[in-house]
């Protein structure tokens, strides 16, 4: 004997036939902090079964600009937010236009990263890439900064405008970060 | 906690139907719970399934995708395909472990 036939079981609904939910992130910056948030939720987004895009634009385009993904700096001039781990204190705005500054703040930044084992923003996109999320950079973006399809990493399906972008993202949740 | 009886054992599940005991679960088992779901298991299958067990057993805490494949050494894709759509959900499912609560 092997299965049963008890009371009826609970078994978990994984949404599997659930075919209606889609998200578009647009990730527009490129300073090393709020790079995360639109490839956290993106990947979380994917391992929930839902159809996922992440649309690159402006200072974003960094985040698949082979020449500076892993380039990417943080500072804390002008966020007032910023204060160490643990202390009740906030980093003096002056602090953070100190030469070298920019350097140590990025340093700490992906140690903590690091430290909580999310990957850094290369194997990050992969990643997400490998997961089934679409990754789609800005054609004006890519105009201005004369980038081509070549310049970018592997991943990216494609270069689109913003008409495009506005298509493909019919009936989804449109996310701004 | 309700109880059910996968593959002839008598096991404690919760609300949603995942089971709450980590030493009750065998491999019948999670023969049965994968089959509830639509997978069939292979040797693929097993390794993740191994893994997340092990790996809750000396961590304490289920592990998430990317554990399974940076550790776990099972590349990403591949899990999309073993347990489609949501993977991490599935396998600790399947794996007789918590859901997992960490974002990454």
């Amino acid at each position: 004997m092997t299965s049963t036939q008890e009371a009826p079981v609970v078994v978990p609904d994984f949404g599997d036939d659930d075919e209606d939910r889609k998200i578009c992130f647009i990730a527009s910056k490129g300073t090393l902090d709020m790079v995360y948030p639109s490839l956290i939720m993106a990947n979380a987004a994917l391992g929930e079964g839902i159809e996922t895009h992440i649309f690159f634009t402006f200072w974003g385009m960094d985040i698949i600009n082979k020449e500076t993904q892993e380039d990417l700096q943080f500072t804390w001039l002008g966020n007032t937010a910023m204060h160490p781990p643990g202390m009740k204190m906030h980093m003096p705005q002056g602090l953070a236009g100190l030469p070298g500054m920019t350097a140590m703040a990025t340093k700490m930044f992906k140690k903590q990263i690091a430290d909580m084992d999310v990957p850094d923003v290369a194997e990050f996109v992969q990643m997400i890439a490998d997961a089934g999320g679409q990754l789609w950079g800005c054609k004006m973006s890519a105009d201005m900064m004369d980038l081509k399809m070549d310049d970018l990493v592997d991943g990216i399906q494609g270069i689109i405008s913003a008409t495009e972008f506005i298509e493909m993202s019919e009936g989804a949740q449109v996310i701004f970060t | 906690m309700p109880t059910a009886t996968f593959a002839g054992a008598e096991v404690t599940v919760d609300e949603e139907g995942f089971m709450t005991e980590f030493d009750q679960w065998t491999r019948e088992i999670a023969t049965h719970l994968a089959g509830q779901i639509g997978i069939d298991l292979d040797d693929k299958h097993w390794q993740v399934i191994d893994f997340v067990r092990g790996d809750y057993e000396e961590q304490g805490e289920t592990p998430t995708l990317r554990r399974v494949s940076t550790i776990g050494g099972v590349p990403t894709k591949q899990l999309f395909q073993l347990f489609p759509k949501k993977p991490a959900k599935k396998m600790a499912y399947i794996a007789g472990v918590p859901k997992p609560h960490g974002c990454v």
